[in-house]
């Protein structure tokens, strides 16, 4: 397919741009097979606006007269409005934009097209793969070791080609494992606790069905993860009562008499459309202008956003705490273990694994934890909160996540070396991206896709020195402790860098991180200046007393 | 007494035993056992209720609330011991002369002279020279020389220079309280002011020459404008309701070039209720998030704060942007007329948002003005109606701008959280009476001593790190967002609940950056010093070049040696004091828990405070700081009962 073919109206002149907290601009708009292009013509501040047509969302189109009007609504939530004369090309720029927005074959994607203007430094495909995190693993016990069961895909297609099971259970007992574990997803290493080699393991429900079926080698598995003596703890992200209704459809939950050394906690954590209604909700409620003081917490308190936030940390917490100070092993799952449990997995490391709040550690934590675990992108990340269509695997499981992290980093900003804009950037890429880093659900298919020699990989580019400097956290100093937030209401705050970004003056808040940087470089440039006055100094004086002995 | 336990709010298995006593000053626990033998101080004036609860098996509840929203429960083995400890407080908390609080024994050994100086720091007359008045249009009266014409005013007041004796006198003859129009804030830049007043006693027709000739002198002062506005801080309910009552508003129709506006912010019994029900929001043991936002909502003390934020937002705007004078009152001109004037002049000029200024605004606006601190926050024993947090408000919008503007304001939200602390604790003089003719009948200045200096004293812990003179905030009006960003208004954690270190960030910015910056200063004066050695040397060497480049080659053969050398060789004291500064740096808490700065930091600076908010954070105790209370903490002694219940209780 030629993209020509959909776009009737490839330039349109005198267009009129309008955003908020910034003057309207006129100027002229181009549409090309992947991006949405505006240029203002004034000659003193040429401004250029360039719009993936996979960030957007929505469109909407008016017309007074002859004059159309176009509302674009972001997957980054931002909303821009374009007023261009004329009905005919307003018509068919809109109807060019409604269908390079909603392409539906992947390879279609800018990825598969985007050439970086960037030297490659290094692989991003290649940075973060499961054979080191063995290795890192290697140096500190040898209870573990790297499965290969998985490499053609055939025993759970959502897992990787490797995964890290305990020493003792061969590849026979994992593949009888992973046929009693929903989506074939056997319980498999997530975390490993250093300090008191306590382990999190991750899994889908297992397949009990009504009449209690047990499997003897998914025993073994979980409990060759506990000392002698020791009990562990299974987090159940459902209900109680979702967990036992499971079992009607196959599924269930690990039962005491078949796992009397685990204890199981239901820790609800909400999903699918309940997120994503929630999530539309409160994306309202932040574009809404109109209402007062107390419509607005209403509102807030409605949309529920922040109630699943302190869920999600709770579950974490508790996870972390089991691990930490209980000193147990823990198995975390829901239904599926591709969404709550990746959730609960990923925050209890970024509280307990200091690596996980260095840059590179994150990202190692994200493809680990989200990518190669399996999380589907694709479809929970296909619309954002301004999607019409009700499609029912759309959430925003993974946004709730770095919201997440962020209300970590709020209460302990010195401890993270990345700053808030890393995390609104993984927001931005996994929903529209010029790199195919997030593309497809699981590395099944990006295997299939050919991803890594077709597309260029999101970390190639922001580990680069240059990307790279954007992004870090001025203040930071390496915490090597347990980090525990508080999920108190009070200690909890509305992500305005993402809900509020495109809403806010952002002028005041930049210069104070500006300042921030400033205080933190000046600091630095001073400490090196008077190291090298020190060390001529202390060279003078030497050098002195041996002139004075010649 | 003894053996009486301290609980935590936050799960009851953290209390700690130990001795409760009573003091003429101060109800003082300390604890037991540990080495440290912690102590919690409250002042008696700080308390703000006592509740004794029904006795149960393990002793007697006792609950002390306190005016800067601590919150100390006790339990107390006997009965008796409870009730008499109950009945003493009751008494000590309610004083009923001045004499009895604590300022009047407060003594921060310095001497008279001391004393004398820590006075003079804010000096009104000072600060209005500094406005630009008396100028061609403004004058000093005399008018209240003896608290003749009001009795709640200060002796030097401003007035239009067209405004004489007699109008003065007749216009106050027409205003609540005699609260004649005086000037608040004066714009230099454009001759417009912001008055202040107390409301009309127009009835549904009274009408009064003198207080129209008043208006219409403060016109004539500014004369770019041809009008002025007057602002009724009321809802227009409330000020028409007060006609019935032979008061009310100005009629347009009666006062000529004046645009009368209505904003409406509510009476001090509505913010002292709804503070009220914000602080049971606080309270609520594990909240869900739904019961916290529903609560704020319901509380409405935010929707307060942005009322009278909006007041302060339409003022500044009307006299930097429209360059136009307002004349602002409510109803006796003493409470939100104080709120809504400091506010706008906030605003208007960067001078106020510094640490001095900031001082000398809450002098003018609300001390020398009359506001009626000793009922309002109830120092001595009085009617409970007339408290309100009306001063607390002012703060708390100082803190949202502070939110919403990070560099502009010179002060930390330390130093507005210790301000806020001693309006109440009445340890030092400045906000003693309710008005400037009882200060000075009482001899305030002679007898206790002034807050302004002591915090003065300590102004190194309450900078901004990120203030800068010469930023653009920092200069000329802010422009806070109004219509589209109510949202920008939040809940203050750090001043509700100030006592509950556990919900506040671990790790404070603010801190870090003061330490960063405090060593910046080491290392500039030791770049100093070593520049000026450098150069002594350079000197004692130059005459011989021939050294001077042999010189050189050493240093390059040497660079390795001299280096680690370098060190040991310098006799700077600045080395061992950058050896501190890294236990002052967030990450080298103890286990898990990150120190707190702020808590370090109170107790260097303020001794007193620091007594009194010594509350261990809780840090250690997970229920704290973490998932809802002790509800899903696997805790050794509770989890074993049953499989889940624990759990799922979180």
């Amino acid at each position: 397919m030629e993209f020509a073919e959909l776009i009737k109206t490839p330039r349109a002149d005198n267009v009129v741009l309008h955003r908020p907290f910034h003057p309207a601009v006129e100027g002229t708009l181009c549409l090309t097979g992947h991006h949405l292009i505006f240029s203002s013509r004034r000659r003193d501040n040429a401004e250029e606006l360039w719009l993936l047509h996979s960030n957007i969302d929505s469109i909407e189109k008016r017309f007074v007269g002859s004059l159309g009007t176009i509302v674009i609504k972001c997957k980054d939530l931002r909303i821009i409005q374009l007023d261009i004369p004329g009905m005919e090309e307003c018509l068919n720029i809109a109807s060019s934009i409604e269908a390079l927005s909603t392409l539906d074959s992947v390879t279609l994607m800018y990825p598969f097209f985007y050439r970086p203007m960037f030297e490659v430094l290094e692989d991003g495909w290649s940075s973060f793969l499961l054979e080191q995190e063995f290795e890192h693993l290697s140096s500190m016990t040898n209870e573990w070791r790297l499965s290969c069961v998985n490499k053609d895909f055939s025993v759970c297609p959502s897992y990787p080609p490797v995964v890290i099971v305990p020493k003792s259970i061969d590849d026979e007992a994992l593949r009888k494992v992973a046929l009693f574990r929903y989506g074939g997803r056997f319980p498999v290493l997530s975390y490993y606790h250093k300090k008191n080699g306590m382990a999190m393991l991750r899994s889908s429900q297992p397949l009990t069905g009504t009449n209690g079926r047990r499997c003897k080698e998914d025993e073994k598995l979980i409990n060759a993860t506990l000392r002698s003596g020791r009990r562990g703890f299974v987090i159940d992200t459902r209900p109680l009562n979702v967990a036992q209704q499971a079992r009607a459809k196959g599924g269930g939950f690990e039962q005491e008499v078949h796992y009397p050394q685990w204890r199981r906690i239901h820790k609800y954590i909400e999903r699918f459309h309940i997120l994503q209604e929630s999530f539309i909700k409160l994306v309202e409620a932040c574009n809404d202008q109109s209402h007062n003081m107390d419509r607005w917490l209403s509102k807030l308190e409605a949309s529920n956003w922040l109630t699943h936030i302190k869920e999600l940390l709770t579950a974490a917490c508790l996870a972390a705490q089991c691990i930490d100070r209980e000193g147990a092993s823990v198995l975390v799952h829901g239904s599926e273990g591709t969404d709550s449990t990746l959730q609960v997995t990923s925050l209890a490391q970024i509280i307990l694994d200091p690596r996980c709040r260095t840059i590179r550690g994150f990202e190692a934590l994200v493809v680990r934890e989200w990518l190669q675990a399996g999380h589907p992108f694709q479809q929970r990340c296909a619309q954002s909160a301004y999607s019409n269509s009700k499609q029912k695997w759309e959430a925003p499981v993974f946004l709730l996540f770095l919201e997440c992290v962020w209300q970590i980093h709020r209460q302990f900003p010195c401890s993270f070396e990345f700053n808030e804009h890393f995390l609104i950037l993984l927001f931005e890429h996994a929903y529209a991206s010029q790199f195919g880093t997030f593309l497809g659900n699981n590395e099944s298919e990006r295997a299939k896709l050919k991803l890594p020699q077709k597309t260029m990989s999101l970390w190639s580019w922001v580990n680069r020195p240059e990307e790279l400097s954007r992004f870090q956290n001025p203040i930071y100093e390496a915490n090597s402790l347990v980090i525990w937030p508080s999920v108190a209401p009070q200690s909890l705050q509305l992500w305005e860098g993402i809900f509020l970004r495109w809403n806010r003056p952002s002028r005041f808040l930049e210069e104070a991180e500006e300042e921030r940087i400033n205080i933190i470089k000046y600091n630095k440039e001073l400490q090196a200046k008077v190291n090298v006055l020190r060390r001529q100094l202390a060279e003078m004086e030497t050098d002195g007393e041996v002139q004075e002995e010649e | 007494v003894e053996n009486v336990r301290l609980l935590d709010r936050l799960s009851s298995r953290r209390a700690v035993v130990g001795t409760l006593y009573l003091t003429a000053t101060h109800v003082i626990f300390v604890e037991n056992g540990s080495e440290t033998r912690k102590e919690t101080w409250v002042l008696h004036s700080q308390i703000s209720s006592i509740e004794k609860q029904a006795t149960t098996a393990t002793g007697c509840p006792l609950l002390i609330r306190c005016k800067n929203f601590q919150v100390i429960h006790l339990v107390i083995p006997q009965e008796r011991d409870c009730h008499d400890v109950y009945i003493s407080l009751i008494r000590l908390a309610r004083p009923v002369k001045y004499e009895e609080l604590y300022c009047f024994s407060f003594n921060p050994k310095l001497d008279k002279e001391e004393r004398e100086q820590g006075w003079k720091l804010v000096d009104l007359n000072e600060e209005y020279n500094r406005m630009g008045v008396p100028n061609s249009y403004w004058q000093i009266s005399d008018v209240n020389r003896d608290y003749g014409v009001c009795d709640s005013y200060p002796t030097e007041v401003y007035v239009p220079k067209s405004a004489t004796a007699h109008i003065i006198v007749g216009s106050s003859k027409f205003r609540s309280r005699r609260r004649f129009p005086a000037l608040s804030y004066y714009c230099k830049g454009n001759n417009a002011s912001i008055c202040r007043s107390s409301q009309p006693l127009s009835g549904f027709s009274a009408r009064c020459l003198e207080d129209e000739q008043m208006l219409q002198a403060i016109r004539k002062a500014n004369p770019g404008s041809d009008f002025i506005y007057v602002v009724d801080t009321r809802p227009k309910l409330n000020a028409m309701a007060n006609r019935a009552a032979g008061k009310g508003y100005e009629n347009e129709d009666n006062y000529s070039n004046i645009k009368f506006q209505f904003i409406g912010i509510e009476n001090i019994h509505v913010m002292r209720n709804s503070l009220q029900k914000m602080l049971e929001v606080c309270e609520l043991k594990s909240p869900s998030m739904s019961d916290f936002l529903w609560g704020l909502e319901n509380s409405g003390w935010l929707k307060h704060i942005k009322a009278i934020m909006d007041a302060g937002i339409f003022i500044a705007k009307a006299v930097a942007e429209e360059g136009v004078s307002v004349l602002v009152h409510c109803s006796d001109g003493w409470d939100r007329t104080a709120q809504v004037c400091s506010v706008a002049s906030l605003l208007l000029d960067p001078y106020y948002r510094t640490m001095k200024g900031f001082m000398v605004l809450i002098e003018k606006d609300w001390v020398s003005f009359g506001h009626k601190f000793n009922h309002r926050y109830g120092n001595l024993d009085g009617d409970p109606k007339e408290i309100s947090p009306v001063i607390d408000q002012f703060i708390e919008c100082v803190w949202q701008l502070m939110e919403q503007f990070p560099c502009a304001f010179e002060f930390n939200e330390r130093f507005l959280i210790h301000i806020q602390h001693h309006i109440y604790s009445c340890q030092f003089g400045n906000f003693l009476c309710n008005s400037q003719k009882e200060r000075r009948e009482l001899k305030i200045k002679e007898r206790t001593y002034s807050l302004w200096a002591h915090l003065w004293k300590n102004r190194a812990d309450y900078l901004n790190p990120l203030y800068r003179s010469d930023h653009s905030q920092t200069q000329g009006t802010l422009h806070p967002q109004i219509a589209p960003c109510n949202f920008l208004y939040k809940f203050w954690s750090g001043m509700y609940n100030r006592f509950e270190k556990g919900l506040h960030p671990r790790q404070s910015v603010t801190d870090y950056l003061m330490a960063v910056k405090e060593e910046t200063q080491q290392l500039e004066e030791e770049l100093e010093v070593l520049q000026e050695r450098l150069a002594n040397l350079q000197k004692s060497q130059s005459g011989n070049n021939k050294v001077k480049s042999k010189q050189q080659d050493r240093s390059k053969q040497f660079g390795l040696y001299t280096s680690n050398n370098s060190l040991a060789n310098t006799p700077q004291e600045y080395s061992s004091d950058l050896k501190s500064f890294p236990s002052r740096s967030p990450s080298q808490g103890d286990e898990d828990s990150a120190l707190i700065l702020t808590q370090d930091n109170l107790k260097s600076s303020d001794p007193d405070l620091s007594a009194n908010s010594d509350q261990e954070s809780g840090v250690e105790d997970l229920s704290c700081r973490s998932p809802s209370g002790g509800g899903c903490v696997p805790s050794e002694d509770s989890g074993k009962d049953s499989d889940e219940a624990v759990f799922l209780a979180g």
